[in-house]
């Protein structure tokens, strides 16, 4: 296992009640995180399926983006600071409602992905937008946005003074509501701020387990009694990185780094609906010539789900046709609790990616079937509000 | 009955001309809930130190080798179906295969329950 010496690991706020819980810390992002607690990575995973998952995801990057000039107009000020940011993504961010989040992708002038983040129009004050950026990425997307804000906006990052905390699955409004009554009105991929201590915490209704859920910004002083007054309730159990990335997976959505980066575009990715309809139809984002040729189908591989018979294909792993010849890899690939068997994402090209083709793959030098299958591999469960009739 | 150990955390029972091997319970809580296990040919020839098995817990696999030489002559063919047995029970029916040792010398290569104990403090 790669790892460098402890001492140059940062921490999160939660960092002592990770030790207390007796989970099993491991370098990730550069920070020391758990990896799994003594429940173990299957029954945490099913436990977040079943109840409620508390994960610490403190490791990520928020951070807001101001305004220096507000005119005090708040859709003016938000068309402002959405021009500052969209010519560096393919979202419409103009577009955005008070306090809605749309997930978006950073991008190279190439069309690759630098990365894939949060982008959030502030619930209350014009000119801003909270964005949410990947831990091994954040201080080069920091400074891209800085360098394209210029003296236009100030981004202020809030990875240092405050913890970032995920509870996910079906019991996560139930339990975050005795807290925080509020929250149960928030639709999916809306945030909101609420009073919380002598401050306020940033409630955002999303995840990246495929439940229902929230990640809430906390300042870092009043994290761990925030922590700890949800482990009060017996619908919570504290969730390591193990579970973490097996209920993304199973939700079929990409890690960066795996299976996303500055090689691949969002249309190889499957991403295609991050590429809002107002930014595809002008054409005004980076890499948009190959993107939108890469829409109309001039493709040389796509992400597909794989379901794998036999040991699981891991990262790295090479995928082959039916007749034995390489033709992708697998970048992100285990074995999904909730199935009970092994699944894969990976790349191979469009004549091989239409569901149910029958392909290999290869392990420990052995070729083992696998079959091209929808994503996500276990529904979502998103939260969806009932249409007004 | 002597059982013997490795630093890689494999234990091997010694029942005659027999060894029985499997990974120690240390090694499975290190590794976590496995979700399957890749064993060896019955009549496969592995020499001490060789790969003779894979276990995969949720996130990775490890593998397992053989602590001495021998001639596999039984696998555990309860592993197939609940490879979580290697969690549950890792020295008696979480065991992983049989063979013959071929040169009982090379147990005295090997860690004893003490040597072994302390490795793992």
């Amino acid at each position: 296992m790669a790892q460098g010496p402890a001492e140059t690991l940062k921490t999160t706020p939660l960092f002592e009640r990770h030790l207390a819980a007796s989970g099993r810390m491991v370098p990730f992002g550069g920070y020391n995180l758990p990896v799994q607690y003594p429940l173990g990575i299957m029954a945490e995973h099913k436990w977040t399926r079943e109840q409620a998952g508390l994960f610490d995801v403190s490791h990520m990057g928020p951070s807001f983006l101001r305004l220096n000039q507000p005119s005090g107009d708040a859709e003016a000020d938000h068309a402002d600071i959405s021009a500052v940011i969209e010519p560096l993504v393919c979202g419409d961010i103009a577009g955005l409602r008070r306090g809605q989040i749309r997930y978006t992708i950073l991008l190279n002038d190439q069309g690759g992905a630098l990365d894939d983040l949060m982008i959030a129009r502030s619930p209350s004050s014009g000119g801003e937008l909270y964005i949410v950026v990947n831990a091994g990425t954040k201080d080069a997307d920091f400074a891209r946005i800085e360098a394209a804000a210029g003296d236009r906006a100030t981004l202020i990052r809030a990875d240092g003074d405050h913890a970032l905390l995920a509870l996910q699955g079906p019991a996560a409004v139930a339990v975050l509501g005795t807290l925080v009554p509020g929250v149960t009105d928030l639709g999916f991929m809306t945030h909101a701020a609420f009073p919380w201590a002598a401050g306020q915490i940033l409630v955002a209704r999303s995840g990246y387990t495929g439940e229902d859920g929230f990640e809430i910004l906390v300042p870092s002083a009043d994290a761990p009694a925030l922590w700890d007054q949800l482990l009060t309730d017996e619908r919570v159990k504290p969730i390591g990185l193990g579970a973490r990335d097996s209920l993304r997976l199973e939700a079929g959505l990409p890690l960066y780094g795996h299976d996303l980066d500055p090689g691949i575009s969002p249309i190889e990715a499957g991403l295609g609906f991050a590429v809002s309809k107002r930014r595809r139809e002008a054409g005004d984002f980076p890499g948009a010539a190959r993107i939108l040729a890469e829409r109309e189908g001039q493709l040389s591989r796509v992400r597909v789900g794989l379901l794998v018979e036999g040991a699981p294909a891991r990262e790295g792993a090479e995928i082959l046709d039916a007749s034995g010849a390489a033709i992708g890899v697998i970048t992100s690939g285990g074995f999904a609790p909730s199935l009970g068997k092994a699944i894969a994402l990976g790349f191979v090209p469009p004549a091989h990616a239409a569901i149910g083709t029958r392909l290999q793959v290869a392990v420990r030098g052995r070729a083992q079937p696998a079959e091209v299958v929808p994503t996500p591999f276990v529904p979502h469960r998103y939260f969806r509000q009932a249409k007004a009739s | 009955m002597t059982t013997k150990f490795t630093p890689e955390h494999e234990y091997i029972r010694v029942e005659g001309s027999t060894g029985i091997v499997g990974i120690t319970p240390y090694a499975q809580e290190q590794l976590g809930d496995i979700v399957f296990v890749e064993l060896p040919q019955v009549g496969q020839q592995l020499s001490k130190g060789a790969e003779a098995a894979v276990v995969e817990s949720v996130k990775a696999a490890s593998e397992i080798y053989a602590p001495v030489s021998g001639v596999v002559t039984e696998v555990n063919p309860a592993l197939a179906g609940q490879p979580g047995l290697i969690n549950s029970d890792p020295e008696a029916e979480g065991w992983l295969f049989k063979l013959t040792i071929a040169d009982a010398a090379e147990l005295q290569t090997l860690l004893d329950a003490d040597g072994y104990a302390e490795l793992t403090l």
